[in-house]
């Protein structure tokens, strides 16, 4: 049994968590979150720098040559930091979908510049309130030229292309626009979480590459989207057990009724089911990194057990952290409402907790013998 | 990162498969093992008294075990190894898991020489049986509060008392038994630890009849049974140090432990696409599918957990923290699971009987063995504080029964 990263990999994590320590401590995620900028600039190219954009592509293509058990380590960093880059839409979403399409010519043009980060490109779906799922999506590709819109875009205000979910003869595709060609118009909308940008988008008829098969559309989305599950579910990951850390200081440090509050059973059985739901996450989320690593035929199933359970321990554990502040929680000045928020909009992008749970049950009730 | 054996392991697996398909026949499809608590008639201990004397003979007995006590001087992954291959045979069920698994590591590290000598050969060949006199009607989650006393008497001691919750009582050769020696003292020093004979006179076992309606467990009440002071066990007044030595390894040894009933997630698919809600499957119904993947996530969730602590052990490292999450989670999913199946039954949820329920009402004795995991080994609070201060290392709290004489202890 070896369910476990290997020490060259553990440094690698090292020296993520040393690098983002000096380059994006909490102090600085909040002057992007309460700027007007929708990204932090220097980060994302010291990132490059570090190659993680490119963490998992082959050097042929600029990247670092590295594998899913490296880039999910630098995932997890990223998350700790609730760091202000578009790395999940640009690295998860928008380069993986490129790497699964697999066209030569598409990714000869665009996955240099992604992996060098000159490049950023988003993944957009949701077009209205309610499930942001292919089944509601009716922006449509015609003859090369796409038109619709597109809302909760991530990083949509900045991005360079983005991989957009479209129609195509009533069949849902992936489909490749260069935002800053013609026929696009977006506009940066108030994110619930303003360190993720996010922008509403408007198509018409721009000029566009659909990934893939016709027939591949769907298959190739929900591949798609389930690497992608797995890669956020680390960020998750490691922002739960950032809450953690610190309901655990704060609870230590803090006196009440002449004691340290976490000396009383109220507060270590919350702090203890916060710690159970991020070690539930870890395991199901290792799961996945294998999974992804190799490329398994489990992996629909392990990335809904990753998502599910990262997207809850996230949310569960930034609501409790602020809970156990009490009411300096509650002030803009303490760091609580930063997670907090950031688990809310990590938790609704790319289908919901809920979403995962109906998905996860309706893909094992499909292959139930080899159900444990 | 993979889920293979390392060289070794794999090697010593061979090696242990090889001797078990020479010794015993491969559980059927289907065949699901049983646990020590299920059987206890006098055949079934038989075959296990034989079945554990083959395997020490062999030198499987104890992998763990150091070799000058008849073990086999072996790692702990190798343990793993050797029960994961081991489950695969119609083995008869462990009778011997606290003697094994609870005393006998006890024994070793507080016992003198002459008390190994006398009782672990005979317990790893599973000639002996053993029990564990623990817990009282008073002292359950603070088992420190116990009262069963004993007093010195020439070179005996005179014990009285009652324990409860012991499995076994009734068939076993010996028991583990902590007494209250000196109530003068704080509660946790006045503490000591015995072996005693369980066909002493004046040991009396009852059966408690559980809500599941069985009976695994017994009270023993002692009336002036007479102790050796040759079978106490370490000092006297250390009786708590001795106590911990044993509850720390009965958390390695109950930790993988079955959940009763023996229906599982694939069980549950299967009824949830027989029955139907509102004309439909209920699998296909989005608040039964939110509900079992509840359940999925938290099982895949641990058994990758203890992924991770196995390969810490395969590694030589010690596993982790997270290996304390195991029980607390297994037991409350175990108890929702049952709920959700019993539900999905509607009015036949309520029933008993084995040829009208689903799964010959398996899931209804889930349920009533649920609220015993959630208890047993230490309750989903007590696990929790645990958690809390050996893991994430809060301050304990504030106790009024820590800095004076037992007997002044307020009792309610």
């Amino acid at each position: 049994m070896n369910f476990d990263f290997s020490e060259d990999q553990k440094l690698l994590q090292k020296a993520s968590r040393d690098f983002l320590e000096a380059n994006c401590d909490i102090a600085r995620v909040r002057e992007i979150f309460e700027s007007d900028h929708s990204y932090d600039e220097p980060l994302w190219k010291g990132a490059a720098e570090m190659g993680w954009q490119g963490a998992a592509l082959p050097e042929s293509v600029g990247g670092a040559g590295f594998g899913y058990l490296e880039l999910v380590l630098v995932a997890e960093e990223v998350g700790r930091a609730i760091a202000a880059i578009p790395f999940a839409p640009s690295v998860y979403l928008a380069t993986e979908a490129l790497v699964l399409a697999d066209d030569a010519a598409l990714n000869g043009k665009y996955l240099p510049g992604l992996a060098s980060g000159e490049c950023i490109g988003t993944f957009a779906v949701s077009e209205r309130l309610g499930q942001s799922d292919v089944k509601n999506v009716e922006t449509t590709l015609t003859r090369g030229k796409l038109t619709g819109h597109k809302i909760a875009v991530p990083y949509g205000d900045i991005a360079d292309i983005a991989i957009v979910v479209a129609k195509q003869q009533g069949k849902a595709v992936p489909v490749l626009v260069d935002l800053t060609g013609p026929g696009v118009k977006r506009n940066a909308v108030e994110s619930f979480d303003p360190a993720i940008s996010q922008a509403s988008i408007e198509f018409d008829a721009a000029p566009a590459k659909r990934l893939g098969g016709l027939k591949d559309g769907e298959r190739l989305i929900s591949n798609v989207r389930d690497r992608a599950a797995i890669l956020i579910a680390f960020e998750q990951l490691g922002a739960a057990q950032q809450c953690l850390d610190s309901a655990v200081e704060f609870a230590r440090q803090r006196y009440a009724f002449g004691r340290p509050i976490a000396s009383f059973q109220a507060m270590k059985h919350k702090l203890a089911d916060m710690f159970t739901a991020v070690e539930l996450a870890r395991s199901n989320c290792y799961y996945g990194a294998w999974a992804l690593s190799t490329d398994s035929e489990e992996l629909p199933v392990a990335a809904c057990l990753a998502r599910i359970s990262a997207s809850e321990a996230f949310q569960f554990c930034a609501e409790e952290n602020l809970q156990v502040h009490g009411g300096v929680g509650f002030t803009w000045e303490y760091d609580c409402h930063l997670f907090l928020r950031r688990a809310m909009v990590q938790g609704s992008m790319l289908g919901t907790a809920r979403d995962w749970k109906r998905l996860l049950i309706r893909r094992l009730a499909a292959s139930s013998a080899s159900v444990e | 990162m993979d889920f293979d054996d390392t060289p070794d392991e794999a090697a010593f697996r061979a090696e242990a498969g090889a001797w078990l398909a020479k010794n015993v026949e491969l559980r059927k499809p289907g065949e699901k093992a049983v646990g020590g608590l299920e059987r206890d008639d006098p055949g079934t201990i038989e075959a296990a008294q034989a079945w554990q004397a083959k395997k020490a003979d062999a030198g499987w007995a104890c992998i763990t075990w150091p070799t000058e006590y008849g073990g086999r001087g072996g790692t702990s992954i190798q343990n793993v190894i050797w029960g994961q291959e081991e489950g695969r045979f119609a083995v008869p069920p462990n009778m011997f898991m606290i003697g094994l698994g609870m005393a006998g590591p006890t024994l070793m590290a507080h016992a003198t020489p002459e008390q190994q000598k006398l009782w672990l050969p005979k317990m790893i060949r599973g000639e002996e049986i053993w029990c564990q006199l623990f817990s009282e009607p008073a002292a359950g989650s603070d088992l420190a509060n116990l009262r069963t006393s004993a007093v010195r008497d020439g070179d005996d001691w005179v014990v009285n008392g009652q324990k409860t919750w012991t499995s076994g009582a009734h068939y076993c050769d010996w028991g583990i038994l902590v007494t209250r020696t000196d109530p003068s003292v704080r509660k946790h020093a006045g503490l000591t630890y015995f072996v005693v004979d369980m066909k002493s006179p004046g040991v009396e076992c009852r059966p408690i009849k559980q809500i599941s309606g069985g009976a695994n467990f017994n009270e023993v009440f002692f009336s002036d049974t007479r102790i050796p002071d040759s079978q106490r066990i370490s000092e006297v007044g250390n009786g708590w140090a001795v106590a911990i030595t044993t509850l720390m390894n009965e958390r390695s040894s109950i930790g993988g432990g079955g959940l009763g009933g023996g229906v599982g997630f694939h069980d549950l698919i299967e009824l949830a696409n027989a029955v139907e809600i509102d004309g439909h499957p209920a699998i296909e119904d989005g608040g039964i599918q939110e509900r079992m993947a509840d359940y999925y996530v938290r099982q895949k969730g641990l058994q990758f957990t203890s992924y991770r602590a196995l390969t810490a052990l395969s590694r030589g490292e010690t596993p982790g923290p997270g290996g304390s999450i195991g029980k607390l989670v297994a037991a409350k999913m175990r108890q929702e699971m049952a709920a959700l199946a019993m539900e999905l039954q509607g009015a036949v949820g309520g029933l008993l009987d084995e040829k009208l329920t689903a799964d010959e009402a398996s899931w209804q004795q889930a349920y009533l063995w649920a609220p015993g995991m959630r208890i047993a080994g230490g309750t989903d609070e007590i696990m929790r504080n645990i958690i809390a201060e050996r893991v994430l290392g809060l301050p304990p709290e504030p106790r009024i029964d820590k800095a004076v004489a037992f007997r002044e202890i307020p009792t309610g």
